[in-house]
């Protein structure tokens, strides 16, 4: 049963690096890992992830804040998870972006998502847990605090720029999905 | 389902200084669209959210989005009966149309892929295990852009139904994926596109999990004679609608 999202998202059209090797700022590789309401993970997800680059500014003409665009940082990623329900993408971590009123928001990905067993497309987030502008931002301020967690990627012990996400479509860990 | 709302929609840039007022998305019908929790969709049951979604006000980060352009493109991309050695089999079609936004307006330069089975009902996917046969000289992805008045082609063979195990004797009714970026993270949109005339249409739950007749309607293509290649193929036309941009009315009447 369909979709196969390797059919058309091939190894010539992922997008692994959402920033090149030199791009400026602190160098993140993010694992995430899908799973459904009985905790078993679900291969053959798609993840895209849209970011901002460290500056906080995102390479697309709607955004004309006076910050330069960094020509080694494209803002895009895109995996299908594998086997084991996970992906990786090597970036860096995004300045943070002006939100509603004025407030800036904490650093953060946008994250889309598609799978079978869903029918549209799933929006969420991605905020770097312990960082200390999450306490500010004006958009996680609107998610009931006990799920705040959940959008939390929680860094590796052990190995530095390492951070992991585990995103749950449903049961007592379920991520927080938005209405976009 | 329960949806937070957290207040009313910016209006639009006031202080072009401002970037903290952008000019939103317009919030989508929901009628027009599936529920996550779909239980005749078995698999929605173990995999859909449960929990009210959150209404996320629109930042640069939803009103921004990946652009693509012609380096991502190929020329035969949009050709999906000549990325082989030989010709796939079936019947040859063409699906074109236009992507449009929710205010009426093309959108140019936009990416399109689309990715189906064959013929036979068979996904070129090492999961697929229903036992039709592969083509060799079919994959089944094409991509494309729009040109600059939002038009878009691909030529294709038509895809067989295939069984799939969500219910006894359950068949799904020949489809072909489409995912589409529009301008921005708001207006990320992947669907199915059916043929006319389906016999299997009214048993399919994916189908029937929208909930409005006239959003089912719009996912079904139009057999059209004026796009049919004389001696050569026909022709179905299927216009695609993402979101456009402007505040929605605090409360619409309907």
């Amino acid at each position: 049963m369909g979709p196969y999202f390797s059919v058309t998202v091939n190894e010539a059209n992922s997008v692994r690096a959402i920033a090149a090797p030199d791009a400026k700022g602190e160098p993140v590789k993010l694992v995430c890992a899908v799973f459904d309401r009985n905790r078993q993970c679900v291969p053959d997800t798609l993840i895209e992830i849209w970011q901002a680059n460290a500056e906080g500014k995102y390479n697309h003409p709607a955004d004309r804040q006076a910050k330069p665009i960094d020509a080694s940082f494209h803002g895009f990623g895109r995996q299908i998870t594998d086997g084991n329900g996970a992906c990786e993408f090597e970036t860096i971590k995004p300045g943070r972006v002006p939100g509603p009123r004025g407030a800036l928001q904490a650093p953060h990905l946008e994250v889309g998502l598609f799978t079978r067993g869903v029918l549209r497309l799933l929006a969420t987030r991605i905020y770097f847990s312990g960082d200390a502008a999450n306490g500010e931002c004006p958009v996680l301020a609107l998610v009931p605090k006990a799920r705040r967690a959940t959008l939390m990627a929680q860094p590796v012990a052990g190995q530095p720029g390492t951070w992991r996400h585990e995103i749950h479509l449903s049961g007592p860990r379920e991520t927080v999905f938005f209405d976009v | 389902m329960l949806v937070y709302n957290a207040g009313r929609m910016s209006r639009g840039a006031k202080n072009k200084n401002d970037f903290s007022l952008v000019v939103p998305y317009k919030r989508i019908d929901s009628r027009s669209q599936p529920p996550y929790l779909y239980p005749p969709y078995r698999l929605t049951l173990s995999r859909a959210p449960r929990r009210p979604l959150i209404v996320l006000p629109h930042t640069l980060s939803e009103i921004t989005g990946p652009v693509f352009g012609h380096d991502d493109v190929r020329e035969t991309d949009n050709d999906l009966t000549r990325q082989h050695a030989g010709e796939p089999l079936g019947e040859r079609i063409t699906v074109s149309g236009r992507v449009l936004d929710g205010n009426g307006r093309p959108v140019p330069n936009t990416l399109i892929e689309i990715w189906q089975c064959n013929a036979a009902g068979r996904y070129r996917h090492r999961i697929d295990q229903h036992h039709a046969p592969l083509d060799p000289n079919f994959s089944g992805g094409g991509r494309t852009l729009t040109d600059a008045r939002g038009n878009y082609r691909f030529v294709t063979i038509k895809p067989g139904p295939y069984p799939w195990d969500n219910h006894p004797n359950a068949w799904r009714p020949a489809h072909i994926h489409f995912s589409l970026y529009g301008t921005a993270f708001a207006t990320r949109l992947v669907t199915q596109m059916y043929f006319p005339g389906d016999l299997l249409l009214p048993f399919c739950p994916i189908f029937n999990s929208i909930p409005d007749a006239k959003g089912r309607e719009r996912v079904i293509s139009k057999f059209e004679l004026n796009r049919t290649e004389p001696g050569w193929s026909l022709g179905f036309r299927f216009d695609v609608v993402v979101r456009g941009r402007g505040a929605t009315p605090f409360e619409s009447k309907k």
